[in-house]
């Protein structure tokens, strides 16, 4: 698939220099008060300009000179900073990436026609798109730009949705069915359809997910939430430490200025994760968008992390599309180029996939095999079977077994047990058998198969490591379905699938506690989108089956549903490695602040002194550098998310654990250093 | 290796041989399986139908926490009443006068809440009657109320969706009659062979070789010790605890005092596993535990044997270690065991002076205490522990992606705000209590609390808070602290010391078991493994560093540096 890149780069200068806006924009405390971490930051921040004010002004050197207090003051700003901009970072490449979108829609002249009774008149007259409400209809002709969402209602026509999909192949959308559905900002390439607009100006589901984005209608996930809370608790420890620190130091005689509190306080608590959160559950977001998905809420990304059961579609997801012809196999009797000429013929008018992949496994055989003036017979429910009635008396049939059995039968013709045997061979291995007569007489069968796309049980593989049960829905029998399962990989199938199969299927999997995706595109899968913890609709589909979802696939892709569960993961993972960082860099801090805070009272404690700062205001200096440099040097990390791998939940804790665990541990005890030796040049 | 650590050795092996085959029994007793001590039943029927009681009636958690909270009022009002009208009382051959009100506050609280925090001295501050029908009365029956609180919370943890916990006046009930009560009269029986006075005399008269006659203190000794150490309660019947000659005569009576104050924590953990038919859960848990436990111990072992230097300095002789404040029928290893021992699982008896100790070995207690789930105390251990299980399957669901779960159900905001709020109790607890005492003494270097002043004096205040919020008991004993600051301080800490933690982890339980049951996939966090245990041991060890690394600076920490 030709999938056009979303790729950009991390920082890109125009994202930056917005952000760099933002980051000072969002300073005001009504909007960093939804981060308590950092919120109490800024008050630790406003409370060192007072000091750095008051001991320039008064001169009053027993708050540490005015250089140190302004520079820890400098510092704990920076921090601030810091932590907006990855937000602001965040927000602005979500941003970029919808109004990428939203850009191949912008003012478009649409035709707008005019209702006469039940029908609507052939005149339109020319509005701009961003006039359009909710139930207008407007024509598209060949060369249109289709001014926004809708549902075709009458007409069929090729359609280039190459600005949304990057999929360049055109596609078919008619009136009716579930492929109706019509995105502002595609072009049609043929035909002309009508269109009724589905959604008012700026509810469409793009715009749902810029406000998401930007933050306006932003609300925490429930993860988060939980997060958050812990983020404060531990806040609210470090908080009794610092306090209680004062009266424990007054005990020991010891002077602790204001500047060593703060710094010792901002050091302590969890301002990596707590400057990072919110950057990191927009990129999950911001992710979703760049595999072409647009989610309605951040909990559905979220939510897709921890997906149990993974509902698929057997055509187009397992399979690629349609049967195909594999084998022929003649009767007794009958040559093999007979019969492939006899199949040929029955097949050349066959407009159906299934016919002209037998005159693709012909070859060559088909070259020189003309039908001139033959009469053709189509399919219909009750012959099951097509063929042709060549002009010099030849009637060439093929069609199900049982068919062409009871043709044949009719006939006086025996049904030879050798193709009898075939056929059943055939069917327990899941592919199907189309027997083809002449005259009336049984010639062989052929065998069609279901063909699995390649890799596609690697995937599930991955996806059963995750911890995901795949089931496969299809229409077939389920002697064909439980063959097409195994052989794919799925864990379970639902054959002869009706809709409400589907919906009983996942209330089961609920019931017994599991969180069920599914993805679909029909107005009949909307009841079951809608009971899906995680739905995703095809863009492709009806409004209905967009309306019932929480995420919208612009690819129309159903292998999609597996990389959201991967980018919901990333999402928590994400988090969580981080808060565990975050965390284990307090005690390189602790090693730092706390022999710096006591060197003159209880020069004993020098001995924890392991880094060897060489002074005590370097010492601070470079604990709480260190802790805002961190910020920005995680911004990669918190906007591309930490590679998930699938290799069982224990190993995945393991590995997370040594890496920001114990790294967490150790790289501040050697940045701390480093930014020390570093200081200590300058003081 | 010396015999004396060959002793230690044998007494953790022991015990570990005898909670195994106790923690299957005590999952029976909780399920209601047939066991052998069936014939308690009638008894146990006969105390129901008095107090009007249906046993039968599963309690939501909420039911179950009124009904503790309710009659731990009852028994604090009645011991501290007793208390503090004792004088006049009958069996009070020693003729000891009644307590003043704030002393008999904070002894009625500390017996009541499992810690036995003694800022009296058992052979003048208490009656006979006082020490069996408050002291002894409240040391089984809040030992019994931890046991009954971690039944509820292993029938919380089955795999299913619930809000009916259990009866707590049955899981109460049959935790004293199954458990508490027969182990305690057999190891009363030992104590009796082993010379333990068991009599309601008043104080025996000795002639001394001098020729001067001694007044010695007897009492129901051996009534009294067996729970005091099974309940892991550790208020001793005479002032000097285990290390009183009368409370602990030989070698023999401290390995029997040491493993019975051992076993029920011990046994708890592989209950867990056996009731929930998760062995493995209980032996990660214990594994974390004893990890814990002798991270602490070893040490504190080693720090002992190897004396002090500054009395080394004296040209004092320091190969039996540092025996200063130590039994020498005991020794330094086995002192030191039974004082990591005493603290980890809030026991809180002494068989040696903590105060004593080296100042890196105090800190081990008090670190010990801080942690106060590796094993920890009677129920209450688990519970504790129960708490950073939460936080630790909390932020390693996040790292696996995956909302966390743990025992099949998904831990959320609610509880994850629950487990924030029980650590940061103890946080505030010991370092806020600890603030006012430092904000006054400096104050008023005149206040008649330390004999130590400087770091090792911070120490001691840090110590008694430490112990009052873990319901240990036990204290560095150069603390002034019979006297209204101290009693009262203490003993607000130690109620919510006490019930904090455990309606926190229940009302957690609780809100588990009402939610839906996940079946475990390949996605799922185990929490059975060696990784999920290393993840444990982080959250406690980080946690508690954090929390208390400034405090332990300017006090052990700063000693030990400054006596090398």
């Amino acid at each position: 698939m030709s999938k056009r890149q979303r790729k950009a780069p991390l920082f890109q200068r125009e994202l930056v220099n917005e952000a760099l806006k933002h980051a000072f924009v969002k300073l005001n405390p009504r909007i960093m008060v939804r981060n308590p971490v950092m919120f109490t930051v800024e008050i630790g921040t406003a409370i060192m300009l007072f000091v750095t004010l008051y001991s320039i002004i008064s001169g009053d050197g027993s708050q540490g000179s005015p250089g140190y207090n302004l520079a820890i003051f400098l510092i704990l700003f920076l921090t601030l900073l810091f932590a907006n901009f990855a937000e602001a970072i965040a927000e602005a490449r979500g941003k970029a990436q919808a109004d990428s979108l939203r850009k191949t829609r912008e003012d478009t002249p649409a035709k707008i026609l005019l209702r006469s009774g039940d029908s609507y008149t052939e005149s339109f007259t020319i509005v701009s798109s961003s006039k359009l409400k909710k139930g207008d209809v407007f024509l598209c002709e060949t060369g249109d730009t289709i001014p926004t969402d809708g549902e075709i209602i009458e007409g069929i026509a090729t359609i280039d949705e190459s600005a949304i999909t990057g999929e360049s192949a055109p596609v078919i959308r008619e009136a009716g069915g579930d492929k109706s559905s019509v995105t502002g900002g595609t072009k049609v390439l043929s035909d002309k359809i009508k269109v009724e607009v589905t959604t008012s100006p700026g509810e469409s589901f793009l715009d749902k997910m810029i406000a998401l984005v930007e933050g306006a209608s932003r609300q925490k996930t429930p993860n988060e939430i939980a997060l958050t809370i812990l983020l404060a608790g531990f806040t609210l420890i470090f908080t009794i430490v610092c306090i209680t620190l004062y009266f424990f130091a007054e005990y020991a005689h010891t002077q602790i200025t204001i500047a060593a509190y703060i710094s010792l306080f901002v050091c302590l608590i969890p301002t990596t994760i707590g400057g990072l959160l919110s950057a990191i559950g927009i990129a999950g977001m911001d992710r979703a968008l760049r595999a072409n998905v647009i989610t309605k809420s951040g909990k559905a990304v979220e939510t897709a992390g921890d997906i149990d059961t993974l509902l698929l579609d057997k055509t187009g997801t397992i399979t690629i599309g349609n049967r195909k012809a594999t084998n022929f196999y003649p009767a007794p009797g009958i040559q093999l180029s007979d019969f492939t000429r006899a199949c040929v013929l029955s097949s050349l008018a066959d407009e159906t996939p299934e016919g002209k992949s037998i005159i693709e496994l012909a070859g060559k055989d088909a070259k020189n095999v003309s039908i001139d003036g033959a009469t053709f017979v189509k399919f219909t429910a009750e012959t099951r079977s097509s063929g042709v009635n060549m002009p010099d008396g030849r009637r060439f049939r093929k069609g199900a077994s049982d068919a062409i059995r009871k043709m044949a039968e009719t006939a006086g013709n025996t049904f030879p047990l050798e193709t009898a045997g075939r056929i059943e061979v055939i069917s327990t291995d899941g592919g199907t058998p189309l027997v083809v007569a002449e005259n009336d007489r049984i010639l062989g069968v052929i065998e069609l198969q279901d063909i699995i796309k390649p890799g596609i049980s690697e995937r599930f593989d991955r996806l059963r490591k995750m911890g995901v049960k795949t089931v496969m829905v299809t229409g077939d029998n389920p002697l064909t379905a439980k063959y097409i399962a195994e052989k794919a990989g799925v864990d379970d199938f639902i054959a002869e699938a009706k809709p409400e199969d589907k919906m009983a299927y996942i209330r089961n999997e609920q019931q017994s506690g599991k969180l069920v995706a599914m993805m679909g595109d029909g107005t009949n899968d909307a009841p079951a989108l809608a009971q899906a913890d995680v739905g995703v609709a095809m863009n492709s589909g009806t409004a209905a089956a967009k309306e019932a979802g929480n995420m919208v696939d612009l690819d129309n892709d159903p292998t999609k549903l597996i990389e959201i569960v991967e980018i919901g993961k990333q999402l928590l993972m994400t988090r969580g490695t981080l808060t565990t960082f975050s965390i284990a860099n307090d005690v390189a801090k602790y090693f730092a602040i706390v022999p710096a805070l006591f060197i003159t009272s209880i020069p004993a404690l020098q001995a924890l002194n392991i880094m060897q700062l060489s002074s005590p205001e370097s010492a601070i200096l470079s604990a709480v550098i260190f802790n805002a440099i961190i910020i920005p040097m995680l911004i990669p990390l918190a906007l591309k998310g930490v590679a998930y791998k699938p290799i069982g939940a224990s190993a995945l804790l393991q590995r997370n654990l040594f890496i920001y665990g114990l790294g967490g541990v150790i790289i501040p005890f050697i940045g701390i250093k480093l930014i020390d030796l570093l200081v200590s040049l300058f003081l | 290796m010396n015999t004396e650590i060959i002793g230690v050795v044998f007494m953790f092996g022991l015990t570990l041989l005898l909670a195994i085959p106790f923690g299957r029994y005590i999952a029976k007793v909780y399920k209601g399986e047939k066991t052998l001590l069936d014939f308690f039943t009638p008894l146990e029927n006969a105390f129901f139908r008095i107090s009007g009681i249906n046993a039968q009636r599963e309690m939501n958690w909420k039911e179950s926490m009124v009904a503790l909270l309710t009659i731990n009022l009852v028994w604090f009002l009645f011991a501290m009443f007793v208390l503090m009208v004792q004088g006049w009382l009958p069996m009070n051959p020693d003729g000891n006068p009644s307590m003043t009100a704030d002393l008999a506050f904070n002894t009625a609280i500390s017996f009541m809440v499992n810690c036995n925090l003694q800022h009296y001295s058992g052979e003048t501050g208490v009656t006979y009657l006082s020490q069996l029908i408050c002291l002894m009365f409240l040391q089984f029956v809040s030992a019994a109320t931890g046991l009954a609180a971690a039944a509820i919370l292993f029938n919380a943890l089955k795999e299913r969706t619930t809000d009916k916990l259990g009866n707590f006046y049955n899981y109460f009930m049959k935790s004293l009659t199954r458990i508490l009560l027969p182990l305690s009269i057999v190891v009363a029986i030992i104590f009796l062979f082993n010379g333990m006075p068991m009599t309601f005399e008043g104080k025996d008269t000795i002639t001394s070789m001098q020729g001067d006659t001694v007044q010695v203190s007897t009492g129901p000794v051996a009534a009294f010790v067996p729970i005091k150490h099974l309940g892991t309660n550790g208020g001793g019947f005479f002032g000097t605890n285990s290390a009183h000659p009368f409370e602990n005569p030989n070698y023999f009576t401290g390995i029997v005092e040491m493993v019975a104050q051992f076993i029920v924590p011990l046994a708890m953990v592989f209950a867990l596993g056996f009731y929930l038919n998760k062995r493995k859960f209980s032996w990660m848990i214990f594994g974390v535990m004893t990890i814990g436990f002798l991270c602490l111990a070893i040490p504190n072992m080693i720090m002992e044997q190897h004396g002090n230097p500054a009395i080394a300095h004296m040209g004092v002789d320091m190969s039996s270690g540092a025996m200063e404040g130590k039994e020498v029928r005991f020794g330094t290893p086995a002192s030191a065991y039974w004082s990591i021992l005493t603290t980890v699982i809030s026991t809180g008896s002494v068989n040696s002076f903590h105060d004593s100790f080296m100042p890196l070995s105090g800190m081990n207690q008090m670190l010990a205490m801080m942690v106060n789930g590796f094993y920890g105390g009677c129920g209450v251990g688990l519970l504790n522990f129960f708490i950073f299980i939460i936080i630790a399957v909390f932020i390693s669901g996040l790292m696996v992606g995956r909302t966390p779960e743990f025992l099949g159900k998904k831990v959320e905001a609610r509880e994850v705000k629950i487990a924030v709020i029980v650590t940061l109790m103890s946080a505030i607890l010991i370092k806020g209590g600890m603030a006012i005492a430092a904000y006054w003494i400096t104050a008023d270097p005149s206040l008649p609390w330390l004999n130590n002043p400087g770091f090792h004096g911070f120490s001691e205040m840090l110590y008694e808070f430490t112990s009052a919020n873990a319901n240990n008991g036990s204290g560095f004993e150069g603390l002034g602290d019979n006297n209204p600051f101290w009693n009262i301080s203490t003993g607000i800490v130690l109620i919510l010391g006490r019930f904090i933690p455990i309606i926190g982890p229940i009302a957690i339980a609780g809100i588990l078991a009402g939610k839906k049951y996940i079946p475990e996939s390949a996605g799922t966090l185990k929490t059975d493994t060696l990784t999920f245990g290393v993840m444990i041991f982080a959250v406690i060890f980080i946690v508690t560093a954090l929390s208390y690394f400034p405090a332990l600076a300017l006090g052990p920490i700063a000693e030990f540096f400054s006596m090398h």
